[in-house]
């Protein structure tokens, strides 16, 4: 068992009492609410007539099924209007606060929860969904649930939950250049497998990570859960406290100095144990894209697509199934693979520093004419410093579509998806079989720099060529 | 605790919750309709005619257990894909492994999610396929799976298995009971509740 871990201090501080079947009932400091998960827990506390125990701890935004063409109301899809009417509606009722409006930054939760300084360390963080991890970049133990438990939190701001085990996979080396977080975490879960997660949290650490700046640390831990861990995290440094500064939620005066005394005091020791170490090899990352329907089945920019015969036993049935949907040939190489769709944006890949990179890539360029490309900010606030720093020009000059924030393309709830067996460059974070919404959509996943290089030649090309 | 009945095979691994209940079914209020959501786009082309799927196979109509492979459940927290799975009419799932949080809304909503050996659930697998009309029974009390060619060795986590065991897998109850103490733990908490500060950006 672990022990003198964040993940160890932080469970600690937050245990109300272990329950009789063994399980923790664990406190959590803060609850984030979307529109698509919440409904059905708010319709068991009215059919029980019971209040929010702690409406302080709980806040809400909308992302999910917002369209991006525009967010004007009511929205045109009468499904989605009724779910942004049931969150008015809830928060109102339940005397929670909500993020609906541009002014209030309203955007995707996991974008903006960090960046209003909502999220910190040392906090144990849920939200019905499960890319909740990526709050774990600031030191927090955030993790996803479902609405069942989305109800339990509503009820009494406390889960019944199990232990986890904690990985440290440390990062060595320095990243080259053209070589970004979302190629980090992509190679980690390509090494480890989708599966090696289960029943750990991940502690990111080394040189590499060190390095990284927050919003590269959100990618890394926000796909901590493609690689089956249910929680990701980084311990705080100089570098998060930079960060929170200044934010919106963030501690002021003599409440951030006890703050950032609570934030050393979690930190692992350096003398703490690990339920399982692993060494990633930073240095040796390259460029990586997905060919499959799994976030494991990637190669890196220069390489060809994997034999069957040649993959271990248990990875040959999916890979078959990966074959046959995507209709690609083994062997061949990721180069060059054609593209219809680019997108650009979701809680991997949608802030600032993202569509810096893009925008970097595609200036003076123009989109492929066979290439629908598409950037969505991730919030409110990156759309209004994206358009401070005229990223906007740059996209829409190239001749790609810039929107309003919101999920978008990441999944099938809004208006934005796939047309049949349409390819799409994404900086998303699942390449599933229809996740795009069509069923028969083919995703690759990529770095930002990726796409927009995709976008201008209309097939995968390595990044690189394009980025000073 | 005993659960018996018949069983569907799903092959394959790392079967996502996107595959389960495809997205655009998530924009409805409640979940009340998930059950004929279950599989939808790998069991039924856009036209509407089915695709070669054992839930659409006749001699698996009116199984109650599904037997999976590993990673079963990955991807997003939707509860919806556990809903879809209860409502669907199943009251157990066997695999090799599960993804967290979908055992997890699974146990809070009193659907027992179990793992056994790989071989033992190949095995299991061949068997249905060749005997789809045969039972299994699931013992929590012994955690085994037997079926006509023998009898193989489940898991659970032992708070889980618990909680099915004392029917107390409704932890609501129990975890408001708690309240005094979760006061308590707010009162020496290092930080508080939200707080508006600024709204400039
Ligand atoms: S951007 Fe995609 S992964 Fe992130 S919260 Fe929205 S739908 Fe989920």
């Amino acid at each position: 068992m672990s022990s003198g871990t964040l993940y160890d201090k932080v469970w600690e501080a937050h245990r109300v009492t272990t329950l009789p079947n063994g399980q923790d009932q664990l406190f959590v400091g803060l609850h984030l609410v979307h529109e698509v998960t919440s409904p059905q827990a708010f319709a068991a506390l009215r059919e029980l007539g019971k209040p929010v125990a702690y409406p302080q701890r709980t806040i809400a935004t909308m992302d999910h099924i917002v369209p991006t063409a525009s967010q004007s109301r009511p929205f045109p899809d009468p499904q989605a209007e009724a779910m942004a009417q049931a969150l008015e509606k809830n928060t109102a009722d339940f005397g929670i606060q909500f993020l609906n409006s541009p002014q209030s930054n309203q955007g995707i939760v996991h974008v903006v929860g960090p960046e209003m300084g909502l999220t910190q360390p040392g906090m144990t963080i849920a939200c019905g969904d499960s890319h909740t991890s990526t709050h774990g970049a600031l030191g927090a133990l955030a993790f996803g649930i479902g609405s069942t438990e989305v109800h339990h939190v509503l009820q009494t701001q406390t889960l019944a939950a199990n232990r986890l085990k904690v990985k440290r996979i440390v990062i060595s080396g320095q990243l080259s250049r053209g070589v970004y977080p979302k190629d980090v975490i992509l190679r980690i879960i390509q090494q480890l497998g989708v599966a090696a997660g289960l029943g750990y949290a991940y502690e990111y650490a080394g040189p590499v990570v060190e390095e990284m700046g927050i919003e590269g640390r959100l990618t890394l831990c926000n796909m901590s859960i493609e690689g089956g861990a249910r929680i990701g995290y980084v311990n705080p440094d100089d570098v998060t406290l930079h960060y929170l500064k200044g934010r919106p939620f963030s501690p002021t005066g003599e409440a951030w100095d006890r703050a950032v005394l609570y934030w050393q005091a979690i930190r692992s020791d350096a003398n703490a144990t690990y339920d399982a170490t692993v060494d990633v090899a930073g240095g040796e990352i390259e460029p990586m894209v997905t060919w499959g329907i799994t976030p494991a089945q990637s190669v890196g920019v220069t390489q060809h697509l994997p034999l069957i015969a040649e993959l271990p036993d248990t990875q040959q049935l999916v890979a078959k199934d990966a074959y046959g949907y995507m209709n690609f040939k083994e062997g061949s190489p990721i180069l060059g693979t054609k593209i219809d769709v680019a997108f650009i944006g979701s809680c991997t890949n949608s802030r600032l520093s993202d569509l810096e990179i893009a925008a970097s890539v595609l200036r003076h360029q123009r989109v492929h004419p066979s290439v629908r490309a598409m950037v969505v900010p991730g919030s409110h606030w990156v759309k209004a410093q994206a358009e401070a720093a005229g990223l906007h020009e740059v996209f829409l000059a190239a001749g790609a579509e810039w929107r309003e924030p919101g999920c978008s393309m990441c999944l099938a709830m809004n208006p934005d998806r796939l047309v049949g067996n349409e390819v799409c460059a994404s900086t998303s974070n699942r390449n599933f079989m229809g996740r795009q919404g069509s069923p028969t959509g083919r995703t690759l996943l990529m770095s930002p720099a990726m796409v927009a290089a995709a976008a201008i030649t209309g097939r995968v090309v390595d990044c690189r060529e394009y980025v000073s | 605790m005993i659960i018996q009945g018949r069983a569907v095979p799903i092959e394959g691994s790392d079967i996502d919750t996107d595959r389960m209940v495809p997205a655009r079914f998530l924009k409805e209020l409640t979940f009340e309709r998930m059950g004929d959501y279950l599989f939808y786009d790998v069991r039924f082309e856009p036209n509407g005619e089915q695709k070669a799927h054992p839930l659409n196979h006749p001699q698996f109509q009116g199984a109650s257990i599904m037997v999976v492979g590993a990673n079963f459940g990955c991807g997003s927290s939707r509860e919806h894909a556990a809903q879809a799975v209860k409502r669907a009419g199943f009251k157990a799932v066997v695999g090799i492994s599960f993804s967290e949080i979908f055992s997890g809304n699974c146990q809070s909503i009193g659907v027992p999610v179990m793992t056994a050996s790989p071989e033992s659930l190949h095995a299991i697998s061949r068997f249905i396929h060749d005997h789809p009309s045969a039972s299994l029974v699931i013992d929590l009390q012994s955690m085994t799976l037997t079926y006509e060619s023998g009898t193989t060795a489940i898991s659970m986590p032992a708070s889980r298995r618990d909680a099915f065991l004392s029917q107390s897998w409704d932890g609501l109850a129990l975890l408001e009971s708690n309240h005094a103490k979760t006061q308590a733990l707010v009162d020496r908490l290092p930080y508080g509740p939200i707080q508006i500060r600024t709204t400039s950006s």
